[in-house]
């Protein structure tokens, strides 16, 4: 196509004469604002690679380090709190609930800890989940609500393989290892039922309770009230781990189910497992 | 001579069939992350396997195609000149790039991946786009070499620099060695932050010459052609131009700002990023300003309302970049929404609007009809989409800049204020309104295969085209 410079009555501007499937240009010049926005950026990208490292070896006017800038951070983040973690590391938790200083510094690091730590199994502010794991918000305690006892369980754990001092406890498998039948393990189920109110089959409870009476007061107690110090779970209340069906409890009676914990001695700081002794028995059940 | 045009018709469909498919997969792992229950706890429908699936559907079958199908349709008509190759080579590269997105989406869901972001497809995969990718360089080249112009368009520029270096990043990228003889799986060669580096070269490097070079192409034709205005100026295409390959191949270090990438490796992609950014603007004032003396055409033409907004997108989305590659803001940025809010403008907004453009130009020209079935479907598909857009960015601007404030939070005593599970509740109605958006994007989306398909088949037929006498001079030398 021979080239063909024409005027655009439009914008008054050349075209540059090359025409492609009927397409043409315009020979408009850059737009100054656009050319001196580019200048500038080119400026400030010039003084930016000579104050910063930008090329190998060259480690910048400023003496600028990225990883010395956070390491930095961290260390006086660290160190200001330094003198509170000391305290905190020293103190029983008895202690740190009666300091208010100590206790609000613990309340606000054990609740970080507690959502980083504990929240996925026990939920965010330890409301519990469906299938073993305890509300920690109420005051229905399993292994004990004292700060001592929330400490020890946190240190040590339960049912771990990991830590000799973990707290543990087993439950038979009446069903599975043949103890007892399917039906007296209904009639114990329906007593079990009973002791809140729940019972639907008077003569079944009734016959359930010979039954717990021999096999099962040694640890949840005479009246279902439970035992702390292994770990039985009250069944007189409507707090239920596992569920609260019939179907449910004769299926823990069955082949029980039992949680286990990670002891966190050694992997959190005793500072920190401190804060979160007076913040788990702050959430609403401590006794 | 006349054109090649059957595989292009081939592409032009397909185009739309993928786009449907990669925004309909959107829809639903955006549902996924509010509603995590759609997972449907099945291996194969995790978020996991389908976000590669939506991702490439949308980057590599539906942009991809759309840049194959017009690439080779602009390169004929401007260049006055046969494919090179004729229509057995463009039959080849339709279906060996149909093959190469079966491929990969069957890997992505039965979970066969290199886990690259956007190089997902493994080694089996990767050399199969090699040879289909090289017989395209061919025959796009080949075609340039036999022009009848004496210059070559700058749409020609564009998708040139495209394929020539997205040959250079795929190969580059996928360096790896099967673990055993016929594993499809593989190690890749570099390892550590040197395989993170040549990685965001490559992530990068697919934004600037697949997602926006390959498209300014099609934007410089189509956009000239709806408005029937001559390109607002030579000059700027020239050095906006040389400028955008030239910075945009050393920006990919931004994506590892604070990661063990060395200090001056992350000051040098962010410098880049930033000059880069009148560059990328330089695309945006030669699409906007070629529409003076034609305005009042976005009132009567939808389709060009779509390839105008694209270029209002694209200009958005390439000040947010250079924004979000700077250290600081990159800081609060970096691994939140924010960074899939300024993807979806760019993704949406430009890269689909200008294919939305595009294909509501090609249909009536490649079957030969006089025009779109109907133009107020179009109308309604601008409106859907548009709309569907503002709701997807602004929540993932919100939620993106929630997230990351709410990262870094700290109380009076140094504690941080939220928990991991406590910013991803504050999300929560923000992935809805997002998912929401995504549906009105999808809707758009279906009016227009409803429409393209309803200009094939009633559509009033054009008048026979008269062939160009110059042409056929050519042809006859």
């Amino acid at each position: 196509m021979p080239t063909k410079i024409e005027k655009d009555t439009v914008s008054g501007q050349d075209t540059t004469g090359h025409e492609w499937d009927g397409l043409k240009e315009l020979n408009t010049p850059l737009p100054k604002w656009w050319l001196y926005t580019f200048y500038a950026t080119i400026v400030w990208a010039l003084v930016w690679v000579v104050v910063y490292p930008s090329v190998p070896f060259w480690r910048g006017t400023s003496g600028w380090i990225a990883r010395e800038a956070i390491v930095g951070e961290v260390e006086a983040a660290n160190a200001r709190n330094a003198p509170m973690m000391a305290r905190l590391r020293e103190a029983t938790p008895a202690q740190i609930a009666a300091d208010p200083e100590l206790r609000s510094f613990a309340l606000a690091g054990g609740r970080v800890a507690f959502a980083n730590t504990c929240a996925g199994c026990h939920g965010a502010g330890g409301q519990g989940a469906q299938g073993g794991y305890p509300t920690l918000a109420d005051d229905d305690w399993i292994w004990g609500g004292s700060l001592e006892a929330i400490q020890q369980t946190i240190r040590h754990g339960i049912r771990n393989t990991e830590d000799d001092e973990a707290r543990t406890s087993i439950m038979p498998r009446f069903g599975a290892d043949g103890m007892l039948t399917a039906a007296q393990i209904g009639d114990v189920a329906e007593y079990v039922l009973s002791m809140s109110g729940r019972a639907t089959d008077q003569a079944a409870a009734g016959r359930g309770a010979t039954i717990f009476a021999e096999q099962c007061v040694a640890c949840h107690g005479d009246r279902g009230e439970g035992n702390r110090d292994v770990g039985a779970p009250r069944l007189s209340d409507q707090v239920w781990l596992y569920g609260n069906t019939k179907a449910q409890i004769m299926a823990m009676i069955n082949n029980p189910r039992m949680g286990v914990m990670p002891a966190w001695q050694g992997r959190l700081d005793p500072a920190v497992i401190n804060m979160l002794t007076v913040y788990v028995h702050s959430l609403g059940g401590g006794e | 001579m006349t054109y090649v045009e059957a595989p292009l018709r081939a592409f032009a469909a397909i185009t739309a069939f993928w786009g449907v498919v990669g925004f309909l997969v959107g829809v639903v792992i955006a549902l996924q992350l509010a509603y995590p229950l759609l997972n449907l706890d099945l291996e194969w429908t995790t978020f996991g396997r389908l976000r590669p699936l939506h991702t490439s559907a949308v980057i590599f079958a539906f942009g991809g195609n759309a840049l194959l199908g017009t690439s080779l349709f602009i390169v004929q008509r401007t260049c006055r000149a046969r494919l090179f190759g004729g229509d057995d080579a463009g039959w080849f590269l339709f279906w060996g790039y149909q093959f190469v997105i079966v491929m990969a989406a069957l890997g992505y869901v039965l979970g066969i991946t290199q886990g690259k972001e956007y190089a997902e497809p493994e080694w089996y995969v990767d050399l199969w786009l090699t040879f289909v990718w090289v017989v395209y360089l061919i025959v796009f080249g080949g075609t340039i070499l036999r022009r009848s112009e004496p210059h070559i368009y700058v749409a020609n520029w564009f998708y040139l620099a495209f394929i020539i270096t997205i040959a250079m990043l795929h190969i580059g990228n996928n360096v790896s060695i099967p673990v055993s003889f016929g594993s499809s799986h593989s190690y890749s060669a570099p390892a550590g932050v040197q395989g993170a580096m040549i990685q965001w070269w490559y992530g990068h490097n697919a934004v600037g010459f697949f997602l926006t070079a390959g498209f300014l192409g099609m934007m410089y034709y189509f956009i000239p052609k709806q408005a029937n205005r001559p390109v607002y100026s030579y000059r700027l295409s020239i050095v906006h131009f040389w400028t955008l390959i030239f910075l945009y191949i050393w920006a990919g270090p931004h994506h590892l700002h604070y990661t063990a990438l060395p200090d001056w490796a992350q000051v040098l992609g962010m410098v880049f990023s930033v000059v880069l950014w009148m560059p990328s603007w330089g695309g945006m004032i030669n699409g906007l300003m070629t529409l003076s003396g034609a305005w009042d055409k976005l009132r009567t033409n939808p389709a060009l309302r779509f390839s105008v907004t694209a270029v209002g997108f694209y200009g958005m989305s390439t000040f947010e970049g250079p924004v979000m590659s700077i250290r600081a803001v990159n800081g609060l940025s970096h691994y939140t929404d924010w960074t899939i809010g300024h993807v979806h403008s760019g993704a949406m907004g430009w890269v689909g609007f200008i294919t939305f453009g595009a294909l509501y130009y090609l249909f009536p020209v490649l079957w030969r009809k006089k025009a779109i079935w109907s133009e107020k479907l179009i109308a309604w598909h601008f409106w859907l989409a548009t709309l569907g857009i503002v709701f997807y960015i602004t929540a993932m601007w919100v939620s993106g800049i929630m997230q990351g404030l709410m990262w870094r939070a700290y109380d009076e005593l140094g504690f941080l204020q939220y928990s991991f599970v406590e910013t991803v509740e504050a999300m929560h109605p923000y992935y809805v309104i997002r998912a929401l958006g995504g549906v009105l994007y999808l809707s758009g989306a279906l009016i227009m295969a409803f429409n393209l398909w309803k200009t094939v088949t009633s559509s009033e037929a054009a008048e026979p085209e008269a062939a160009p006498a110059s042409a056929i001079a050519v042809a006859a030398e």
